[in-house]
Protein backbone atom coordinates (compact mmCIF):
# COMPACT_ATOMS: atom_id res chain seq x y z
CA UNK A 1 0.00 0.00 0.00
CA UNK A 2 2.91 2.35 -0.62
CA UNK A 3 1.52 3.52 -3.93
CA UNK A 4 0.75 7.22 -4.01
CA UNK A 5 -2.51 8.11 -5.65
CA UNK A 6 -3.68 11.41 -7.02
CA UNK A 7 -6.60 12.70 -4.97
CA UNK A 8 -8.75 15.59 -6.13
CA UNK A 9 -11.22 17.36 -3.85
CA UNK A 10 -13.85 19.32 -5.76
CA UNK A 11 -15.48 22.11 -3.74
CA UNK A 12 -18.62 23.64 -5.22
CA UNK A 13 -20.54 25.13 -2.28
CA UNK A 14 -20.36 28.46 -0.46
CA UNK A 15 -19.41 28.26 3.23
CA UNK A 16 -21.87 28.54 6.18
CA UNK A 17 -25.18 28.12 4.29
CA UNK A 18 -24.54 24.38 4.13
CA UNK A 19 -22.03 22.10 5.87
CA UNK A 20 -20.27 20.93 2.68
CA UNK A 21 -17.36 23.38 2.83
CA UNK A 22 -16.46 22.55 6.40
CA UNK A 23 -16.88 18.80 5.87
CA UNK A 24 -14.60 18.96 2.85
CA UNK A 25 -11.92 20.81 4.80
CA UNK A 26 -12.06 18.23 7.59
CA UNK A 27 -11.72 15.33 5.16
CA UNK A 28 -8.85 17.11 3.37
CA UNK A 29 -6.96 17.54 6.64
CA UNK A 30 -7.57 13.94 7.70
CA UNK A 31 -6.55 12.72 4.25
CA UNK A 32 -3.38 14.82 4.39
CA UNK A 33 -2.02 12.46 7.04
CA UNK A 34 -1.90 9.64 4.48
CA UNK A 35 0.67 11.43 2.29
CA UNK A 36 -1.19 11.17 -0.97
CA UNK A 37 -0.83 13.55 -3.91
CA UNK A 38 -3.61 16.01 -3.09
CA UNK A 39 -5.13 18.67 -5.33
CA UNK A 40 -7.99 21.00 -4.42
CA UNK A 41 -10.37 22.56 -6.92
CA UNK A 42 -12.71 25.41 -6.11
CA UNK A 43 -15.46 25.91 -8.67
CA UNK A 44 -18.95 27.41 -8.80
CA UNK A 45 -19.95 28.76 -5.34
CA UNK A 46 -16.96 26.90 -3.90
CA UNK A 47 -14.81 29.93 -4.74
CA UNK A 48 -16.51 31.76 -1.84
CA UNK A 49 -14.74 29.43 0.59
CA UNK A 50 -11.45 31.20 -0.11
CA UNK A 51 -12.74 34.78 0.09
CA UNK A 52 -10.71 36.77 2.60
CA UNK A 53 -12.15 38.88 5.42
CA UNK A 54 -14.79 36.40 6.57
CA UNK A 55 -16.32 37.49 9.89
CA UNK A 56 -18.82 35.03 11.33
CA UNK A 57 -19.30 36.66 14.74
CA UNK A 58 -22.77 37.86 13.73
CA UNK A 59 -24.06 34.42 12.73
CA UNK A 60 -22.44 32.70 15.73
CA UNK A 61 -20.75 30.03 13.63
CA UNK A 62 -17.11 28.97 13.64
CA UNK A 63 -15.04 30.90 11.10
CA UNK A 64 -13.02 28.06 9.59
CA UNK A 65 -11.48 30.15 6.79
CA UNK A 66 -8.14 30.69 8.66
CA UNK A 67 -7.60 26.92 8.40
CA UNK A 68 -6.99 27.16 4.64
CA UNK A 69 -3.76 29.01 5.44
CA UNK A 70 -2.48 25.88 7.21
CA UNK A 71 -2.86 23.64 4.14
CA UNK A 72 0.65 24.49 2.96
CA UNK A 73 2.07 22.94 6.14
CA UNK A 74 0.34 19.69 5.18
CA UNK A 75 2.03 19.71 1.76
CA UNK A 76 -1.22 20.70 0.08
CA UNK A 77 -0.08 23.34 -2.36
CA UNK A 78 -2.00 22.62 -5.54
CA UNK A 79 -5.11 24.73 -5.13
CA UNK A 80 -6.93 25.52 -8.35
CA UNK A 81 -9.68 28.13 -8.66
CA UNK A 82 -11.76 28.26 -11.82
CA UNK A 83 -11.49 31.62 -13.57
CA UNK A 84 -14.99 31.40 -15.04
CA UNK A 85 -16.53 30.83 -11.59
CA UNK A 86 -14.75 33.88 -10.14
CA UNK A 87 -15.85 36.08 -13.04
CA UNK A 88 -19.50 35.03 -12.86
CA UNK A 89 -19.50 36.17 -9.23
CA UNK A 90 -17.73 39.51 -9.77
CA UNK A 91 -14.65 38.26 -7.93
CA UNK A 92 -10.92 38.28 -8.72
CA UNK A 93 -7.96 36.51 -7.14
CA UNK A 94 -7.39 39.68 -5.09
CA UNK A 95 -10.62 38.90 -3.21
CA UNK A 96 -9.17 35.56 -2.08
CA UNK A 97 -6.82 34.72 0.76
CA UNK A 98 -3.15 34.69 -0.18
CA UNK A 99 -2.22 31.07 0.48
CA UNK A 100 1.42 30.01 0.39
CA UNK A 101 3.66 26.99 0.97
CA UNK A 102 7.38 26.62 1.60
CA UNK A 103 9.41 24.66 -0.95
CA UNK A 104 12.04 22.62 0.89
CA UNK A 105 13.86 21.94 -2.39
CA UNK A 106 14.45 25.65 -2.84
CA UNK A 107 15.62 26.62 0.65
CA UNK A 108 12.03 26.90 1.92
CA UNK A 109 11.15 29.62 -0.54
CA UNK A 110 7.57 30.80 -0.07
CA UNK A 111 5.39 30.10 -3.10
CA UNK A 112 1.77 30.76 -4.00
CA UNK A 113 -0.59 27.81 -3.55
CA UNK A 114 -3.57 29.21 -5.43
CA UNK A 115 -3.62 29.14 -9.19
CA UNK A 116 -6.49 30.53 -11.24
CA UNK A 117 -7.17 28.23 -14.18
CA UNK A 118 -9.64 28.13 -17.05
CA UNK A 119 -12.42 25.56 -17.33
CA UNK A 120 -10.46 23.75 -20.03
CA UNK A 121 -7.32 23.58 -17.89
CA UNK A 122 -9.34 22.34 -14.93
CA UNK A 123 -11.07 19.70 -17.03
CA UNK A 124 -7.71 18.39 -18.19
CA UNK A 125 -6.40 18.30 -14.60
CA UNK A 126 -9.51 16.44 -13.43
CA UNK A 127 -8.92 13.81 -16.08
CA UNK A 128 -5.50 13.02 -14.62
CA UNK A 129 -6.73 12.06 -11.14
CA UNK A 130 -7.05 8.61 -9.59
CA UNK A 131 -9.72 9.55 -7.04
CA UNK A 132 -12.18 12.45 -7.12
CA UNK A 133 -14.12 13.46 -4.01
CA UNK A 134 -16.96 15.97 -4.44
CA UNK A 135 -18.36 18.37 -1.88
CA UNK B 1 -51.25 43.79 1.35
CA UNK B 2 -47.48 44.15 1.66
CA UNK B 3 -45.32 41.07 1.43
CA UNK B 4 -41.80 40.38 2.64
CA UNK B 5 -40.01 37.73 0.59
CA UNK B 6 -36.93 35.99 1.94
CA UNK B 7 -34.44 34.14 -0.28
CA UNK B 8 -31.84 31.92 1.39
CA UNK B 9 -30.35 30.02 -1.54
CA UNK B 10 -27.50 30.99 -3.85
CA UNK B 11 -28.81 32.14 -7.25
CA UNK B 12 -26.04 30.05 -8.81
CA UNK B 13 -27.34 26.84 -7.24
CA UNK B 14 -31.10 27.17 -7.18
CA UNK B 15 -33.74 29.18 -8.99
CA UNK B 16 -35.36 30.48 -5.79
CA UNK B 17 -34.35 34.05 -6.57
CA UNK B 18 -35.58 33.87 -10.16
CA UNK B 19 -38.95 32.55 -9.01
CA UNK B 20 -39.16 35.16 -6.27
CA UNK B 21 -38.45 37.99 -8.71
CA UNK B 22 -41.01 36.63 -11.17
CA UNK B 23 -43.73 36.01 -8.62
CA UNK B 24 -43.43 39.01 -6.33
CA UNK B 25 -45.57 42.09 -6.78
CA UNK B 26 -44.28 45.59 -7.34
CA UNK B 27 -43.94 47.38 -4.04
CA UNK B 28 -43.03 44.25 -2.13
CA UNK B 29 -39.79 43.72 -0.23
CA UNK B 30 -37.12 41.09 -0.77
CA UNK B 31 -34.66 40.18 1.98
CA UNK B 32 -31.60 38.14 0.99
CA UNK B 33 -30.32 35.89 3.79
CA UNK B 34 -27.82 33.04 4.25
CA UNK B 35 -26.45 31.94 0.83
CA UNK B 36 -29.11 34.19 -0.73
CA UNK B 37 -26.84 37.20 -0.10
CA UNK B 38 -24.68 36.01 -3.00
CA UNK B 39 -27.33 37.64 -5.22
CA UNK B 40 -26.41 41.01 -3.67
CA UNK B 41 -22.93 40.97 -5.23
CA UNK B 42 -21.96 43.80 -7.56
CA UNK B 43 -20.50 42.68 -10.89
CA UNK B 44 -21.91 39.16 -10.70
CA UNK B 45 -23.86 37.44 -13.45
CA UNK B 46 -26.98 37.96 -11.32
CA UNK B 47 -26.50 41.70 -10.74
CA UNK B 48 -28.60 42.91 -13.65
CA UNK B 49 -31.66 40.90 -12.59
CA UNK B 50 -31.48 42.30 -9.06
CA UNK B 51 -30.96 45.86 -10.29
CA UNK B 52 -33.98 45.51 -12.57
CA UNK B 53 -36.08 44.28 -9.63
CA UNK B 54 -34.88 47.20 -7.51
CA UNK B 55 -36.75 49.58 -9.82
CA UNK B 56 -40.06 48.34 -8.46
CA UNK B 57 -39.19 46.43 -5.28
CA UNK B 58 -37.15 47.13 -2.18
CA UNK B 59 -34.18 44.79 -1.75
CA UNK B 60 -32.42 44.14 1.55
CA UNK B 61 -29.49 41.91 2.55
CA UNK B 62 -28.76 40.52 6.01
CA UNK B 63 -25.53 42.13 7.13
CA UNK B 64 -24.43 39.26 9.37
CA UNK B 65 -24.54 36.86 6.42
CA UNK B 66 -22.69 39.31 4.16
CA UNK B 67 -19.93 39.73 6.75
CA UNK B 68 -19.66 36.00 7.44
CA UNK B 69 -18.79 35.42 3.79
CA UNK B 70 -16.30 38.27 3.60
CA UNK B 71 -18.41 40.15 1.06
CA UNK B 72 -18.55 43.49 2.87
CA UNK B 73 -18.03 46.30 0.36
CA UNK B 74 -19.15 44.18 -2.58
CA UNK B 75 -22.88 44.70 -2.20
CA UNK B 76 -24.77 46.52 -4.96
CA UNK B 77 -25.44 50.18 -4.17
CA UNK B 78 -29.05 50.63 -3.19
CA UNK B 79 -29.42 47.28 -1.45
CA UNK B 80 -30.05 48.15 2.17
CA UNK B 81 -28.16 46.03 4.67
CA UNK B 82 -30.07 45.19 7.83
CA UNK B 83 -28.99 43.32 10.96
CA UNK B 84 -31.03 40.69 12.81
CA UNK B 85 -32.97 43.42 14.62
CA UNK B 86 -33.74 44.97 11.24
CA UNK B 87 -34.89 41.55 10.01
CA UNK B 88 -37.41 41.36 12.86
CA UNK B 89 -38.51 44.94 12.16
CA UNK B 90 -39.12 44.10 8.49
CA UNK B 91 -41.24 41.10 9.50
CA UNK B 92 -43.39 43.27 11.75
CA UNK B 93 -43.76 45.98 9.11
CA UNK B 94 -45.13 43.61 6.50
CA UNK B 95 -48.43 41.76 6.54
CA UNK B 96 -46.98 38.43 5.44
CA UNK B 97 -43.69 36.67 4.89
CA UNK B 98 -43.01 34.32 2.04
CA UNK B 99 -39.88 32.18 2.23
CA UNK B 100 -38.38 31.06 -1.08
CA UNK B 101 -36.48 28.10 0.29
Amino acid sequence: MSETKKFLYVNRRAPYGTIYAWESLEVILIGAAFEQDVTLAFVDDGVFQLVKGQDTAGIEMKNFSPTYAALGDYDINKIYVEKESLEARGLTIDDLQHLVWEDEDEDWAEKDSIKVVTSAELAEMMGQQDVVLSF
Amino acid sequence: MSMLHTVNKSPFEKDSLTSCLRLSEDGSSILLIEDGIIAALEGAATSDAIKEAMKTKKVYALQEDVNARGLQGKVIDGIEQVDYTGFVKLVTEHDKVQSWV
